[in-house]
């Protein structure tokens, strides 16, 4: 059977593209939070991944309004990215992967998760960022990527429970895939940051740090917040926990901590690097 | 502000019935994606909004750079990125225009809350 062999989460703010782009990963605004890859570049380079799980959220670049998915399945054999309007370059294509992606949206619904399927569907920097930083040089194409896009934008959301076991349904179709493939899950985006309005700019630390405390020791424990919990608390993008979560769930069973980094503030948010695998 | 949702000073909860209010003006800035919208934009600001059928006081808080006026007439912040993003403005500058701050005060206000980035 397939595997999940371990577990990343990472930041994916555009300004990261943006200062790999310029060279700027050893300047003083930057060197700590890049500092905090080469050991996870590593263990991806030893473990050679055979599929990517990629917890992320749309920003506007694939799903406007008018079709939203409250969480959408990538079952593709090839993602293109493409302008943003803002001025992130756009990256290669992702290669995607079209067996254990359908048998996921199988297992999805039997185990009554109800995805959009998405045979073409473009990706943006939610996704693109972290593949970026993982593999430099863009050298990301022999790893087949599997998107899964969590609506983070607009209210209603999926509650942060229900993203943790969108991702136990996940690791569960992943154990019972017929296959030897080695698959890492990656839960992208976060920690507490708000971008709009008069409280634009609040970031909690404190709360960012016992999320990945907990993330480890007891996920459950975050499952408890609501939505409006996490807004309160770590700002109105402060839930993208969710795809934290979602990779969390992927997980079965306990975990433990290889690698840890944390930095804030890069650009507007409180930005989180953590490598786990199964104990 | 939606009933449903907790009141948060300072953060509007992008719901159903501010996806409703804002959809036109969503739209629009949605099309910023693209080089052909950004460049009919800056052509003609007014003429474009027109096209995309906001309101008047949306267009108006459009002209205005607004951003805290958009947000209240059913912007997205995903979608008024891309606004900001077309005006040359990156999420420091937008974080002062839309605290009362200046890019950086803004920015110091962000430092004062980091850790691990000479922060300890």
């Amino acid at each position: 059977m397939a595997k999940v062999i371990g577990g990343i989460t990472t930041s994916h703010i555009p300004a990261i593209g943006i200062a790999m782009d310029k060279g700027l990963e050893d300047t003083p605004y930057w060197k700590d939070f890049f500092a905090g890859y080469p050991p996870v570049r590593e263990w991806l380079n030893e473990q050679q991944p055979d599929i990517a799980i990629v917890f992320y959220n749309d920003h506007g670049l694939e799903m406007f309004l008018d079709k939203k998915p409250t969480f959408a399945l990538g079952c593709a054999p090839q993602y293109e990215n493409a302008d943003e309007g803002w001025g992130i370059a756009t990256i290669p294509p992702v290669t995607g992967e079209t067996e254990l992606s359908w048998h996921i949206a199988n297992e999805l619904i039997e185990h009554d998760f109800d995805p959009t399927i998405c045979q073409d569907i473009k990706v943006d920097h939610g996704l693109t960022v972290p593949l970026s930083i993982m593999y430099p040089g863009h050298n990301y194409q022999h790893l087949k990527v599997i998107p899964v896009c969590i609506n983070c934008e607009r209210y209603p959301m999926p509650k942060p429970s229900r993203c943790f076991a969108l991702g136990q349904a996940i690791g569960k179709a992943v154990e019972s895939f017929a296959g030897d493939q080695k698959v890492v899950v990656f839960g992208t985006g976060g920690l507490s940051h708000q971008l709009d309005g008069e409280r634009a700019g609040i970031i909690n630390s404190d709360f960012d740090i016992e999320c990945m405390d907990k993330l480890v020791s007891d996920p459950e424990a975050l499952t408890k917040y609501s939505n409006d919990d996490l807004v309160e608390i770590a700002g109105a993008q402060g839930v993208e926990l969710n795809m934290w979560l979602a990779m969390r769930g992927c997980m079965l069973g306990d975990v433990k901590e290889v690698h840890r980094n944390y930095v804030a503030p890069i650009s507007n948010t409180g930005a989180g690097l953590q490598l786990l695998i199964n104990d | 502000m939606s009933s449903t949702h907790r009141e948060v000073p300072g953060t509007i909860f992008f719901d159903g019935p501010m996806s409703t209010k804002g959809y036109a003006l969503n739209k629009m800035c949605y099309s910023f994606n693209n080089a052909e919208g950004r460049d009919a934009f800056r052509a003609d600001e007014a003429a474009y909004c027109d096209k995309f059928g906001l309101t008047e006081e949306q267009k108006e808080a459009i002209l205005k750079r607004d951003l805290n006026k958009l947000l209240r007439l059913g912007g997205s912040v995903y979608y008024l990125a891309k606004f900001a993003g077309l005006l040359g403005l990156n999420m420091q500058d937008i974080g002062g225009m839309q605290t009362g701050r200046t890019k950086e005060e803004f920015q110091a206000y962000l430092d004062s809350q980091g850790r691990g980035k000479n922060n300890g």
